[in-house]
């Protein structure tokens, strides 16, 4: 069998460190989870209000969150601002900032989405029932939207943890940059290591993410 | 004394630069134990005059008497404890998608305080009742709409109670399976003695079981009567109206165009 390079990951603590790593991806989006869903929950629900202004703020900040990659985020915020307003943010603060601002747009947008979507009878109906506007809630409306929500939240955070990967950009040495300083390291004791190593981030974010979208699955087929 | 009672009930939905006069000074009673329809065009005002029935609409003017209570001066509480007694069954069914069919018939009891042992015996009986205690533990996605309303009128009858409404609760249903919960409710009250009152659009719905029907058109009540009667000589426009396109559609049936 040929050499998959998998060797250098045996080889001193390298294995640890590619773990290290993935921990490093995983608390960025992590935070950047909980950051979101909390004020998503907040500005979706401020969202479905009838005032004007605030509409139009939270589609500006939606459409420009939207357009703009997060490559582009990231190097305005850690470059950016230390430049500017002389402010000395470390890395991983910035990219959770980042992260957070971008999930906070698109979970915003999914709880907005997903409350627009219940229709008046159904509020009729719990009042018909002779629900309090609580129970009401409790009982029909917070479930319903729940139902809707989670298969969509479940999503943004796979690709929130995915997508973490672009830190390394801005010098936060996650599990890709990790695998990259070993496969250099080992650039001339075994040059096979880019494959082997490459594998095993894969196979790392792999089992981050498939509980994710397994419960994701699970939870659409139960509730579709 | 009628049991429910409609007096000079009037309601507008203002708008920012324009109001809908939905309704505009109805009067009509409703005897205890009847099957009572409301028929008129889409936008005749139906579905106001039925939700305001049990004030999910409130009226601008007018009283609405049940069984001698006024409902407009009812306090919130009193409202809940009223609304108990009038279930509400409509065309998109509403059942909670999270619960069973057992669970969705037990939910009324539920807030109501039952046990739940109780609410379970009582629940099943209900079903049978409607003829689907066999489907207790599926899921409401896996019901066709004919099964999906008679787990609504289950869940109606778990409240116990004295008055039944229906807006337009066999409007998404094939002809056979309107027949049918037609049936099912006509037995409901026959058996129950709850009074029932059915909205619709179709003349048919009426023909089938009501005594009585109330015309609306464009907000106003412009007949009322037995239904031999307004069928046999309708005076309105609209009932006039809405005879010829029941015959149209008849024919169509016959000639298989429909
Ligand atoms: N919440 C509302 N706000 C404004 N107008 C309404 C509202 N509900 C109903 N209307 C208007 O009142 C009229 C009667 O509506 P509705 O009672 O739903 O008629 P129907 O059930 O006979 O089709 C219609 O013109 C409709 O547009
Ligand atoms: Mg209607």
């Amino acid at each position: 069998m040929r050499n998959l390079g998998l060797d250098v990951l045996l080889k001193g603590t390298n294995m640890l460190r590619l773990l290290e790593g993935l921990w490093v991806s995983l608390r960025i989006s992590l935070i950047a989870v909980a950051v979101s869903i909390v004020l998503g929950l907040i500005i979706g629900s401020i969202m479905t209000g009838k005032n004007v202004i605030i509409r139009a703020v939270t589609r500006l900040y939606l459409e420009i969150v939207r357009i703009m990659p997060q490559m582009v985020l990231l190097f305005i915020v850690f470059f950016g601002t230390t430049r500017v307003f002389g402010i000395n943010l470390d890395a991983t603060a910035a990219s959770i900032i980042v992260f957070s601002f971008w999930g906070t747009a698109e979970m915003s947008d999914i709880v907005r989405g997903a409350l627009i979507s219940i229709p008046k009878h159904r509020y009729e109906s719990a009042a018909a029932l002779g629900l309090s506007k609580v129970q009401t809630y409790v009982h029909v409306i917070i479930p319903e939207t729940l139902r809707r929500l989670i298969p969509l939240s479940i999503n943004l955070v796979t690709r929130m943890i995915k997508t973490t990967s672009l830190v390394m950009m801005i010098g936060v040495v996650e599990v890709l940059k990790v695998g990259q300083q070993i496969i250099e390291a080992n650039r001339k004791s075994s040059p096979n290591a880019a494959f082997g190593v490459y594998l095993v981030v894969f196979v790392l974010y792999y089992i981050a993410c498939r509980p994710i979208s397994f419960l994701a699955g699970r939870l659409e087929r139960k509730w579709s | 004394m009628s049991f429910i009672q409609i007096e000079h009930l009037s309601k507008t939905y203002k708008g920012k630069d324009d109001s809908v006069h939905a309704l505009n000074d109805i009067n009509l009673t409703i005897e205890k134990g009847e099957i009572y329809g409301i028929i008129g065009l889409s936008g005749a005002g139906k579905s106001t005059l039925v939700r305001c029935i049990n004030l999910l609409e409130r009226p601008c003017e007018g009283k609405i008497l049940i069984d001698g209570k006024n409902m407009p001066e009812l306090s919130e509480k009193e409202l809940r404890e009223e609304r108990r007694k009038i279930a509400m069954i409509f065309q998109q069914f509403n059942l909670l998608m999270q619960r069973n069919v057992l669970d969705n018939v037990c939910f009324p009891m539920e807030i109501a305080g039952i046990k739940r042992k109780e609410a379970r015996l009582r629940a099943k009986e209900y079903l049978k009742t409607v003829e689907i205690a066999e489907k207790a533990k599926a899921y409401p996605v896996q019901l066709s709409g004919g099964q999906k309303q008679r787990v609504a009128i289950a869940r109606a009858l778990a409240s116990n109670p004295e008055i039944i409404l229906c807006d337009e609760a066999t409007s998404a249903l094939d002809p056979q399976t309107t027949g049918r919960i037609l049936k099912l409710l006509k037995q409901i009250n026959e058996d129950y003695g709850i009074t029932v009152v059915i909205i619709t659009h179709e003349m048919r719905v009426i023909e089938e079981i009501c005594g009585r029907v109330a015309v609306l058109d464009k907000g106003n009540l412009v007949e009322e009567g037995p239904v031999s009667e307004v069928f046999k000589n309708p005076k309105s426009k609209a009932a006039k109206r809405l005879l010829l396109t029941k015959e149209l559609s008849e024919e169509g049936e016959e000639n298989g165009l429909n």
